[in-house]
């Protein structure tokens, strides 16, 4: 599903990132494991389309990203994955129903309520559907986030740092979402964190040096 | 979900900024929109009431207040010349009509003119109710005079000296009103006609026995165009006369009320900017609140493209809406205007009509939105997301 071979990335002199080989199987769930300021978040950018590594070559989903660019780049990223940053960043202005929308909207999509919805129950928030971003609890954010994500049955999921500042019973919660939702839409799963607690979990792990 | 639906939630989003930013332009384009619509019509009424009189002939004086007075009836007469005078010059071969007027009396600020048949048709007025007055102290209202004043055929009035309300009425000689005019959009709505002998009579008791008829202005047509370069010369210089041209006199009051539109209009230009400036910097303000937004965006799918509608959609449907909003209210000025206008019996104006300029306005008002969304557009669509998203 991902592959990429010797990848670097470089801000300047510093080198942020450095792959020799990554590669994954569809519906594998991996964990990226590291220290703060290892390159997990470039590495999560490069695989996204949001960052152009400085060497290497990327493919997901049998799609080498060097073939796309601009708009059509976009839109491959919409279609393809989903994405819960680490701040969730939900729009204000929108209710959370009109979050979800926007996903299909700007992914492209014919719009489908009934997909929203279904998705919103999937993460326990069907009645919060009119509600705006800033009366949702930071889980009930998250899951949104998550819903986000999903609503487009995207072939690879991906979430930066989704346990931090969360207790035991919400990063396992938390954790469990992200898996029933990539199971669902038969997505890969790639979580990127420093927290040793979600380690057990997962029997795929990348672990990034300093 | 489109992108018009995301830029109205933004808009809604912040509704302070919103009003005002609707209110500055909505303002600046309402004063333009009355100085359109009001100087637009006063320069129909006034054309169309001068229309076909070349020059006016009355007591030596101000040049625009006879035309004032003899053309628009808008201001006191300068005075009266003799009959006689009036008959001589009308005899000339470079008239080709002339219009003999007597002023001096007026009914509820309604000025009554003594005149003959010619006067009305010269309008092209058409009756109404009843017919034109045949014998002295008949009286034919103007659509406007009947209306106001609930008079109709049969009724009968008195005349008040002077043009405003409250001046010596002459209560022993009642006029007889035997028709009344339809509406013809001009000056003959607010005029109360009868004949010269009418008004004659009503005087009389003022001035000694066998005094020496006057009237108070001829209204003169020319026979040919070369008339205007001899006849005004000839009256001026050899009678007690005067002759002024309503053309060029109502050129000349439209110079002197120019100033006074163009600093109004250019007080509007500034309102325009001012909101223009003003919808420029809320843009700028929600660009900076807005970067996570834009980011999250990109990372959805959109392209920068979309982002760049995103912000030109809120700028123009903003400036749409204050654009809109300020002709709704221009015309409704207007309208008022025209309501307090007409209570003094002066030329009305009406907030009821499209000027084809308005369109210009609205093109305008967009534009003002969408120069002022340019920039922040252009930083939307150039929001590199990666630092964004990981900055967190």
């Amino acid at each position: 599903m991902l592959s990429l071979r010797a990848v670097r990335h470089r801000y300047g002199a510093h080198e942020a990132l450095r792959i020799e080989r990554f590669e994954t199987q569809a519906g594998d769930h991996w964990l990226v494991l590291g220290p703060s300021g290892c390159g997990k978040t470039t590495l999560l950018h490069v695989i996204a389309g949001l960052l152009r590594p400085s060497e290497g070559e990327v493919q997901v989903a049998g799609q080498p990203l060097a073939a796309l660019a601009g708009a059509a780049l976009d839109r491959w990223r919409g279609r393809t994955l989903g994405i819960v940053p680490q701040k969730l960043h939900l729009i204000a202005s929108l209710s959370l129903l009109e979050n979800i929308l926007l996903a299909q909207y700007l992914a492209g999509m014919p719009e489908n309520r009934a997909r929203a919805l279904e998705v919103l129950a999937q993460v326990q928030l069907a009645d919060r559907s009119g509600a705006p971003p800033a009366q949702l609890s930071h889980g009930e954010a998250q899951r949104a986030a998550v819903a986000r994500a999903a609503v487009n049955r995207p072939k690879v999921l991906i979430a930066d740092e989704p346990t931090s500042n969360l207790d035991d019973a919400n990063c396992t919660r938390a954790l469990d979402l992200l898996q029933s939702q990539a199971n669902e839409c038969g997505a890969t799963l790639i979580v990127a964190t420093h927290d040793q607690r979600a380690r057990s979990r997962f029997k795929h792990r990348l672990e990034l040096p300093q | 979900m489109t992108l018009a639906g995301i830029s109205l939630a933004y808009l809604r989003a912040r509704p302070l900024a919103t009003i005002l930013n609707l209110l500055l332009l909505a303002l600046g384009v309402a004063t333009i929109t009355v100085l359109m619509l009001a100087t637009r019509q006063l320069e129909e009424r006034m054309g169309r009431d001068a229309r076909g009189i070349d020059l006016v002939a009355g007591a030596k004086g101000s040049p625009m207040q006879l035309v004032l007075s003899a053309v628009f009836h808008l201001d006191a007469p300068t005075g009266n010349i003799l009959l006689a005078d009036a008959m001589a010059l009308a005899k000339q071969r470079a008239v080709k009509k002339a219009i003999p007027l007597a002023l001096g009396d007026s009914y509820k600020g309604f000025r009554i003119v003594g005149s003959n048949h010619d006067y009305p048709a010269h309008y092209g007025a058409r009756i109404a109710a009843g017919r034109l007055w045949s014998a002295p102290m008949e009286a034919v209202l103007g659509a406007e005079v009947a209306a106001k004043a609930k008079l109709a055929v049969g009724a009968s009035i008195t005349g008040a000296h002077g043009l405003g309300e409250g001046g010596d009425e002459h209560e022993s000689e009642p006029y007889k009103i035997v028709g009344v005019l339809a509406p013809g959009g001009t000056v003959l709505d607010r005029l109360v006609l009868t004949s010269i002998e009418s008004v004659w009579e009503v005087h009389e008791h003022g001035s000694p026995a066998g005094s020496p008829k006057e009237i108070t202005a001829l209204l003169i047509q020319y026979a040919s165009p070369l008339a205007a370069a001899t006849l005004p010369r000839m009256v001026n210089a050899t009678s007690a006369l005067q002759a002024a041209s309503p053309a060029y006199e109502s050129a000349r009051l439209f110079r002197m009320i120019g100033v006074g539109v163009e600093v109004l209009r250019a007080f509007g230009v500034v309102l325009m900017f001012a909101a223009g400036l003003s919808v420029f910097i809320a843009l700028l303000n929600a660009l900076e609140e807005r970067r996570y937004d834009l980011a999250v965006m990109r990372m959805l799918g959109a392209a920068p493209s979309r982002l760049l509608g995103l912000m030109l959609l809120e700028g123009g449907a903003l400036a749409l809406a204050g654009g809109i909003a300020g002709i709704g209210l221009g015309h409704l000025l207007t309208e008022g205007l025209g309501t307090a206008l007409q209570q003094a019996q002066q030329a009305a104006v009406t907030g009821r009509t499209w000027n084809d300029d308005e369109w210009w306005l609205l093109a305008a008002s967009l534009a003002v939105g969408i120069i002022a969304a340019l920039v922040p557009a252009w930083r939307a669509y150039r929001t590199d997301v990666a630092p964004v998203l990981a900055e967190g």
